[in-house]
């Protein structure tokens, strides 16, 4: 089961928006303004109602679904002024929390961005037989619950887990500790660069690269020069996503952090700590927090889908 | 720089590309390598180039063996059918790769692309990208990019196949007197045999993985050494085993020994020449080209009777 | 070409020489050596060994084991209610993501831009701030005077919020590529809209609202942090697997969460698997 199984989904899942609304065309190429396109066997009028209640439908659909609880937290968030919001959010702990996520993030994002390079490289210019098992890797942490990542961190770095003695002997702390942190989250932020990078690096097509071995470069200075200029975007993009994805893990932090506070606690551990503990105002501001973050990811995607497909027009 | 390939074989898979093959190139000329598809002539100037590796024999460019050697140290230019554009980079940039990663000094650079940007006629458009140039000034660009640092042999894989009929005309010409300019060992693959004959001094006319025949333009029309040949390089009448020029099929006002009777089943006027369709008395059609004064002569039309006289027919063994 | 030399292939070379393939060839530069070495640690690091581990665990103590793990009466109820929502949620999700789909490519209204960015919300939000803001407005003291803590409710809203852009973002591209010569020749001979969109439109989109339905479920089976707020987690009431697994790990039962955590992932892959056949089945003859 490679990715070119999933192949239906790499160009459906949200991961690879380009090509849809964010950019906001979202309207068919080809369709006649709405109004105008309607069947042959009914009035205008019955069109129009059709579409009015369809718009309806699904505009009421996502309010009651996302517009309205997002609303609502910022309302119950700065229903008392920005000063208790403001006193909540910068509490030591909440502070430490926002930049542990950070410090995550600042960690795993890099890594990940070579390694998912790295294996759209080898999927789809490399000879290799391993593809079908590249790809599955890659596919997995979609497959797999946060908590069950947790988990198989726990049993192979934990105390009692496969390299238990050896850390301990050697004083090395993963579990409950930062590192197992940030192994948890890239296992869950691992697939985005490497899934947006690979239908790019497949349409570069391997011509120019070929080109540029016929000028005399290396295979480094054809990468850096030639390839990955022209998969940039791609990159880019699924920087984002690994960024969103990994600032807002939960399951796997959960349970190999040990969730302490002030220590290993990130913001939305954080936020899950304040709301167990009664203080909803503490709890909705880190929300508040990281839903503005989720906003600028937001505009960040719709940004750069502009650009992606700017780019690919010859 | 001459060229030498002896006894390369190729094979994808289960298919045969090339099938040992032997071929010179001498230094300075213009060759084409002409065949149909799947005859193997890409395949076997990638492997000249050093995009692909050879099963079997080996590649000699300026009496230098360099079949193992990587692409990047053959010093060949290579053009390929869809231009392959560095797209994120403006002309300038494009032009001035080659020297830009062997690290020239940037007043040589500048100096060498703005002579070469003269030479194919893109100056002025030295900073724009790709996606802003037409089919034909890509091209260009591709040949000024190949020939910036000076390769000893220049190789182009169906250059003019993505392009225009009136553009690839132009093209043609200009890479013809480029080639006169400039005396690099060019070597050009092509499906096109009129763009074989217009363009080169000597052809590779190849088929399934094989050569088979190579000589002048003039050589292989007058004197193909097969079937194959004969048939692919200009039109054919086929008679049973025997092959006619439609051109040396004579129409004469009198019948005599040498002559047969030949009914007229249409004629078609293309300009200056006329396609006179012909049915032979026993029963076999055959079509033939005359002048438009021989067919206002003769008032050829459909339905006449007249007196062909067909010249020897090739048979090959 | 000299004629000479040239034409007819000769003999092959002695011994049928061989080029020697290092450099030979144009290496491609997925290939450095170094390069694979570094990525191949850090999958293992990162994926493989986890992977195995939780393999090994769950196998530990053999089938009896995993059975006994996997059967208890708390498991059970975990992963039929977790199996039975996701499938409720994804059904929804197929109708109304399509719908949702239809009206962002083939309507325009003022504001469809930014509404259309809000679709990935749900991803780009953390879980837990999905759970803590969808309790804000339908838990306890909420302005939509219902409170849906600690039912079931609660757990299907959850997985709905979190699922929600999968069969959207699915189904978007193909809707965009579609244009509406098929649907306009249909209707030009005779069907009702309707019609036209049950025999034209959607067996187009049916490849993908099947993957799209298909990431949904695989990601509704493994949800955790939307939901272990609002739910409330009450065990044989509103527990999800992944819930049950995390309070198995807490309680040290490791290898019992291991199985049940191997459980969870066969029907994620399978459900990929089989999604991901099928409509390359469908696609092969719609398209």
């Amino acid at each position: 089961m490679s990715s070119r199984a999933f192949a239906p989904l790499e160009a459906g899942a949200f991961a690879a928006t380009e090509k849809t609304g964010i950019a906001g065309d979202t309207s068919a190429r080809m369709a006649p303004p709405p109004g105008t396109r309607r069947r042959w066997t009914e009035s205008a009028g019955t069109a129009r109602t059709r579409r009015l209640g369809l718009r309806f439908v699904a505009l009421f659909y996502l309010l009651a679904l996302l517009g309205a609880p997002v609303a609502m937290i910022f309302y119950r968030t700065f229903e008392h002024g920005l000063a208790p919001a403001w006193d909540a959010i910068t509490q030591p702990n909440a502070m430490h929390a926002f930049w542990l996520s950070i410090e995550l993030v600042a960690i795993v994002v890099p890594l990940n961005t070579a390694a998912g390079i790295g294996i759209a490289l080898l999927m789809e210019r490399g000879r290799m037989r391993g593809r079908s098992l590249l790809g599955l890797i890659v596919d997995l942490p979609f497959a797999i619950s946060p908590v069950v990542v947790g988990l198989s961190l726990l049993l192979v770095y934990g105390r009692t887990g496969w390299f238990g003695n050896w850390l301990t002997a050697h004083s090395i702390q993963v579990i409950f500790s930062v590192p197992g942190m940030v192994l948890a989250t890239a296992f869950v932020s691992l697939p985005f660069v490497a899934r947006e990078t690979i239908p790019v690096l497949h349409e570069l097509g391997t011509d120019s690269e070929q080109a540029a071995a016929t000028l005399g470069a290396s295979s480094w200075q054809t990468f850096w020069r030639v390839t990955l200029p022209a998969i940039r975007w791609g990159v880019v993009y699924g920087v984002v996503l690994t960024t969103a994805r990994a600032l807002g893990e939960f399951g796997a932090v959960s349970i190999v952090s040990g969730r302490i506070e002030g220590q290993t606690q990130t913001l939305p551990l954080y936020v899950q700590d304040r709301f167990e503990n009664f203080d909803t105002t503490g709890a909705y501001a880190a929300a508040v927090v990281l839903a503005l973050l989720a906003f600028a990811t937001l505009a960040t995607m719709s940004l750069l889908a502009k650009r992606t497909s700017r780019d690919t027009l010859v | 720089m001459a060229i030498e390939v002896h006894g390369v074989s190729k094979r994808f898979g289960t298919f045969a590309a090339l099938d040992y093959v032997n071929a010179t190139v001498e230094d300075g000329s213009l060759t084409a390598l002409l065949g149909p598809s799947g005859s193997g002539k890409s395949t076997l100037l990638r492997i000249i180039a050093g995009l692909e590796t050879p099963d079997t024999g080996s590649v000699v460019i300026g009496g230098r063996e360099v079949t193992a050697e990587p692409a990047r140290r053959r010093g060949v230019g290579f053009v390929f059918q869809h231009y392959a554009p560095f797209k994120h980079m403006t002309v300038f940039d494009n032009v001035a790769f080659g020297l830009t990663v062997r690290h020239e000094p940037k007043a040589a650079i500048r100096e060498r692309v703005e002579e070469l940007l003269g030479l194919v006629r893109l100056d002025g458009l030295a900073k724009r990208y790709p996606a802003q140039l037409s089919g034909g000034q890509l091209q260009r660009m591709a040949l000024a990019r190949a020939l910036a640092p000076k390769p000893e042999v220049l190789l182009l894989d169906e250059p003019f196949g993505a392009l225009d009929a009136q553009v690839r005309n132009e093209l043609r010409e200009w890479l013809r007197r480029l080639h006169e300019e400039i005396h690099v060992t060019t070597i050009f693959v092509t499906h096109d045999q009129e763009e074989a004959m217009d363009v080169a001094q000597q052809i590779v006319v190849m088929n399934a993985g094989r050569i088979e025949q190579a000589g002048t333009p003039h050589e292989l029309y007058e004197h193909p050494s097969n079937e194959f040949v004969m048939s692919f390089i200009g039109p054919v009448n086929r008679l049973g085993d025997a092959l006619l020029r439609p051109h040396d099929i004579q129409i004469l006002p009198y019948p005599d020994g040498s002559t047969v009777e030949a009914l007229v089943r249409r004629v078609v006027h293309l300009g200056f020449e006329v396609r006179v369709e012909l049915t032979l008395p026993d029963g076999r059609d055959i079509w033939a080209q005359v002048t438009r004064e021989t067919a206002a002569e003769f008032e050829l039309a459909e339905g006449q009777i007249l007196a062909a006289r067909l010249p020897t027919p090739r048979v090959f063994a | 070409m000299s004629t000479g030399s040239a034409s007819e292939a000769l003999a092959p070379l002695p011994a049928g020489r061989r080029p020697s393939p290092a450099g030979g060839r144009l290496r491609r530069h997925g290939g450095s050596a170094l390069g694979r070495g570094l990525l191949g640690m850090y999958l293992s690091v990162l994926v493989l060994l986890p992977l195995a581990a939780l393999l090994a665990s769950a196998a530990k103590g053999g089938p009896s084991a995993f059975w006994q793990s996997v059967s208890s009466p708390e498991a059970v109820a975990a992963l039929k209610l977790t199996l039975i929502v996701s499938a409720i949620v994804v059904a929804i999700n197929a109708l109304f993501g399509t719908l949702i789909a239809w009206v962002l490519v083939r309507d325009e209204f003022p504001g469809k831009r930014i509404v259309n960015a809000l679709i990935d919300l749900p991803f780009a939000l953390p879980t837990i701030v999905a759970g803590v803001v969808l309790l804000a407005l339908y838990g306890k003291g909420g302005p939509a005077g219902v409170d849906i803590t600690f039912t079931r409710a609660a757990v299907g809203l959850a997985l709905l919020f979190v699922t929600l852009p999968f069969v959207v973002r699915s189904v978007q591209p193909v809707l965009i590529e579609l244009d509406g010569s098929m649907e306009e020749a249909a209707s030009s001979l005779g069907a009702g809209a309707w019609t036209v969109f049950r025999r034209i439109v959607l067996p187009n989109l049916a490849p993908a609202i099947l993957s799209g339905v298909a990431l949904s479920f695989a990601r509704a089976l493994g949800e955790f942090g939307s939901v272990v707020l609002i739910s409330g987690n009450l065990p044989f009431k509103t527990e999800v697997g992944a819930v049950y697994i995390f309070n198995q790990v807490e309680n040290d039962n490791v290898s019992g969460a291991a199985a049940v955590s191997v459980v969870l992932l066969v029907c994620a892959l399978v459900v990929l698997g089989a999604m991901s056949w099928l409509s390359r089945r469908m696609s092969a003859h719609v398209l």
